[in-house]
């Protein structure tokens, strides 16, 4: 069989791309539940309407998310017996608990009171219904916990043994993997930039209207949490980062080693810049390095030792020469190796883009009183106390905004790729290798047909989705109206005294 | 009772509530090209299921997760061995998903009734799909030695599969006209009734014919049991319904929806997924569940997260209690 369409290589490609499709909303939904719910709560505690407009314009494009998001995540619920039934066999004591956690106790929440949240405006009281936003972030986390502690056992196998009579792996300690050091580190690196992501997708939509000097209360307001958010998350997922790599080091040589292509063990070893090389021969023909950074992220000193691929792959060959047996140990080097670099360079990207605004747009403790600008005014960028940016530039740092919002986007889909291709050959790290874990019942015109629909579809809808949130983004904020601002005291709607013809009012709001 | 047969009744739990829950919403996106006449009684269908369909949803999600957890090898038999309908299965509820959160964010014609289609096509499919694929699980498909699927796509196509998808199209789109009976009001409410009598009387000649076949073939005591709650409760929804009380033929909608699912696990019991070409390679609660030690900890998360579920869930139903009529469709839908 053609190696390129085996059932193996076309069940990944699927995988590959409905996840990674799923993770591009999965992100943005996460932080700008929270995001929403922080501009919900201002609006409740000061009854500025700024903060309602704010919570209105930014809660739609979260829907808007949050739509494609739910219908992507169903397929990640089946996808595994679909294409991965072997897998599921063998994990499925292991695997599947989490995922039934994950429903039982994120999905429901999350699901349940996105209804009431966005039906209940005229329905529930301004607490109660502020209420049910934050029970939404809150499902949006813990579902993230669950499925990354669920992948955090597939790169990092503990609390389980194989019971050799049925062949599959059974679970002994369940709170060893939910609580397990890798579970933590991934979901802390995944949630600060699930943070970053919101932030610059907040910072560059509200860089679009002040650029054009429109609804600049709401969007000045806007883009103050969202700069505080980026730097904040920015500097977190440097931290997070930081310590996700060291526990890859000790857990995954392999894949830190290929994210460096570092062929041979060095001490102190280098981190490189940029490099050109020869798989099959194992060396690099072209690097540029800087000495000792890697033996820092790797161990936190300048000179220790950092083991190559190629020492690696030997030592794998040997430790599973009797029970796995496979030819080579080492995952697709050059996607390691450019997929690590472009998840740190575009995340960093928009990290720094977010420091310099933050600064740029201080408050006025720290501007001269020439700088400081009103509510309804665009904050103008200042280099110094006493100096504006040139009109030209701050023109360009707006422009940057708005041109680098998905840039996050693009860094947490190289994160995934990263990680899931670093891990090859394996699907569960040195237990169970891909190969054997694809449907065996399943044909390669099955697999190629389902590969062709869902790559179809999630193009044609992600046209749609894009369109759609221009639209809400260009239209700004909505105007208020007099029940937006009075919203119901009573649960099921009414209160107050203009109560007489609540039956045959109409709904604030309908599909 | 062992713990595998106590999430053999949990996971039929989660299916019934699935199609209880479900169930209505798929009918009421076929009552949309059946029942209603114009936009704005789309419209007014869309939004009796708009702020429930999600939560709604997450029934099934659940039940494949804890399918999953606690019968690994059913999981994977089940999704790899029937491949293609459960393919057209997710791009339906992708496409319904999408359909109904996005038709109301553009004002233009085309837009919204594109996406009225969508809502339409995906739920009857959607409602057709689940029969069958239910009805190959309780009579048994072709699974060898290694508990993998060995037949192939129109295997599945069998008579008696063929009628229960036109059981669980004929049920839900009933169920849903009962619903929309509940929850609307003026003349679309009336000819929810006035049409609900007939599907209730198509359901019923097609279930009765369905849940018969599946007694002679494979049922026991309790499984008849079932079948007759599934049989009085359908015709006191009739009857009901006829008499105007709503609420009343709602309840007995849901209770035949209960029992006739109720009664398809019943039949399957203590088979999870009968094999057709040897009894001794059949999926059973023995030898397709987890261990022990997995399904207590599932056991515990169950048991603390269902009831407050039910209880939140319930809640939403009970703030959006109010009937709805076009009058209170909001002027311009999505802002």
């Amino acid at each position: 069989m053609n190696l390129a369409l085996a059932p193996e290589t076309l069940a990944r490609w699927q995988f590959g791309i409905t996840t990674v499709y799923h993770f591009l909303f999965v992100p943005l939904t996460i932080s700008l539940a929270t995001l929403t719910a922080i501009l919900q709560t201002a609006w409740v505690r000061t009854n500025k309407e700024k903060y309602l407009k704010a919570t209105r314009f930014w809660g739609k494009l979260f829907l808007i998310n949050i739509a494609m998001g739910v219908v992507t995540g169903i397929v990640q619920e089946f996808q595994f017996g679909m294409n991965w039934s072997a897998y599921s066999r063998f994990v499925g004591d292991i695997f599947g608990a989490p995922l039934a956690f994950e429903a039982l106790i994120a999905f429901f929440m999350e699901s349940t009171f996105i209804g009431l949240w966005i039906f209940g405006r005229d329905k529930l009281p301004k607490k109660l219904h502020l209420a049910t936003i934050w029970l939404v972030a809150f499902g949006t986390v813990a579902s993230a916990y669950f499925i990354l502690a669920a992948n955090s056992w597939m790169q990092h196998p503990v609390g389980y043994r194989i019971n050799h009579e049925s062949g599959r792996a059974e679970m002994t300690d369940f709170f060893g993997i939910l609580f397990q050091n890798t579970a933590l580190a991934q979901f802390f690196h995944t949630m600060t930039a699930a943070f970053l992501t919101g932030a610059a997708f907040m910072v560059g939509i509200s860089a679009y209207h002040l650029l054009r000097k429109k609804h600049i209360p709401v969007m000045r307001t806007s883009l103050r949490l969202g700069l505080v958010t980026l730097v904040a998350a920015g500097m977190l997922t440097v931290v997070s980062g930081d310590r996700l790599g060291k526990i890859m080091y000790e857990q995954q040589p392999m894949k830190m080693a290929s994210a460096e292509a570092l062929w041979e063990t060095q001490a102190p070893a280098p981190f490189s810049v940029f490099s050109y090389g020869d798989v099959d021969k194992g060396h690099n023909k072209v690097a540029i390095e800087i000495p000792g950074v890697l033996s820092f992220l790797a161990h936190d000193n300048f000179y220790e030792a950092v083991p190559g691929i190629n020492d690696t792959n030997a030592h794998l060959k040997e430790k599973y020469r009797d029970t796995v047996g496979l030819d080579d140990y080492r995952p697709n080097i050059p996607v390691a190796y450019w997929s690590f670099r472009w998840m740190i360079g575009f995340g960093m990207a928009s990290f720094a883009l977010g420091a310099a605004g933050l600064y740029l747009t201080r408050r006025r403790f720290w501007l001269s009183e020439k700088l400081r600008t009103g509510e309804d005014e665009r904050p103008r960028l200042a280099l110094t106390n006493h100096r504006e940016l040139h009109p030209r530039l701050g023109t360009w740092y707006w422009r940057l905004s708005v041109l680098t919002l998905g840039f996050p986007l693009i860094a947490n889909a190289w994160g995934w790729i990263f990680t899931e291709t670093g891990r090859q050959p394996w699907v569960v790290y040195g237990v169970l290798p891909t190969a054997s874990a694809v449907s065996p019942s399943v044909s390669q015109g099955e697999v190629l047909t389902s590969l062709i629909v869902f790559t179809s579809l999630y193009a044609i809808l992600a046209v749609v989705e894009v369109r759609l949130l221009t639209k809400y983004v260009k239209a700004g904020p909505p105007e208020l109206t007099e029940a937006d601002l009075n919203p119901p005291t009573r649960i099921g709607g009414g209160g107050g005294d203009t109560d007489a013809d609540a039956e045959d009012r109409p709904m604030a709001f309908s599909y | 009772m062992q713990l595998t047969d106590v999430w053999f009744v949990v996971i039929a739990i989660l299916w019934i509530g699935y199609f209880f829950l479900e169930g209505f919403d798929f009918g009421v996106g076929i009552l949309t090209r059946l029942l209603a006449r114009d936009r704005a009684e789309r419209r007014v269908l869309i939004n009796t299921i708009g702020p429930v369909w999600d939560g709604n949803e997450v029934w099934l999600l659940s039940a494949g997760g804890a399918t999953f957890a606690a019968f690994p090898e059913w999981y994977a038999t089940l999704f790899s061995g029937f491949y293609l309908p459960f393919l057209l299965i997710l791009v339906c509820l992708i496409v319904r998903g999408v359909a109904f959160e996005y038709r109301a964010k553009r004002e233009e014609e085309r837009w919204q009734r594109n996406w009225e289609h969508a809502i339409f096509f995906t739920s009857l499919l959607t409602a057709f799909l689940w029969g069958l694929v239910f009805a190959n699980i309780v009579r048994g498909v072709k699974i060898d030695a290694d508990l993998e699927y060995a037949g192939n796509l129109t295997d599945l196509f069998s008579p008696y599969a063929l009628l229960g998808g036109l059981v669980t199209l004929a049920l839900f789109t009933f169920h849903g006209a009962v619903f929309t009976a509940l929850k609307t009001l003026g003349d679309i409410r009336a000819r929810a009734r006035r049409l609900a009598t007939g599907l209730g009387v198509a359901t019923a000649v097609l279930a009765a014919g369905f849940l018969l076949w599946t007694q002679a073939d494979g049922g026991g005591s309790a499984s008849l049991v079932a079948l007759v709650v599934a049989v009085a409760a359908l015709v006191a929804a009739l009857a009901t319904n006829l008499a105007g009380r709503e609420g009343w033929s709602f309840a007995f909608s849901g209770l035949t929806v209960v029992a006739a699912v109720a009664m398809l696990f019943c039949s399957l019991f203590p088979d999870v997924m009968p094999s057709t070409l040897n009894p001794e390679w059949s999926l059973t609660v023995d030898n397709a569940s987890s261990t022990p030690y997995t399904l207590k900890i599932m056991t515990w998360c169950a048991a603390f997260a269902t009831p407050v579920v039910l209880l939140y869930q319930g809640w939403t139903y009970w703030v959006f209690r109010k009937r709805i009529g076009t009058h209170h469709l909001a002027p311009s839908g999505g802002h």
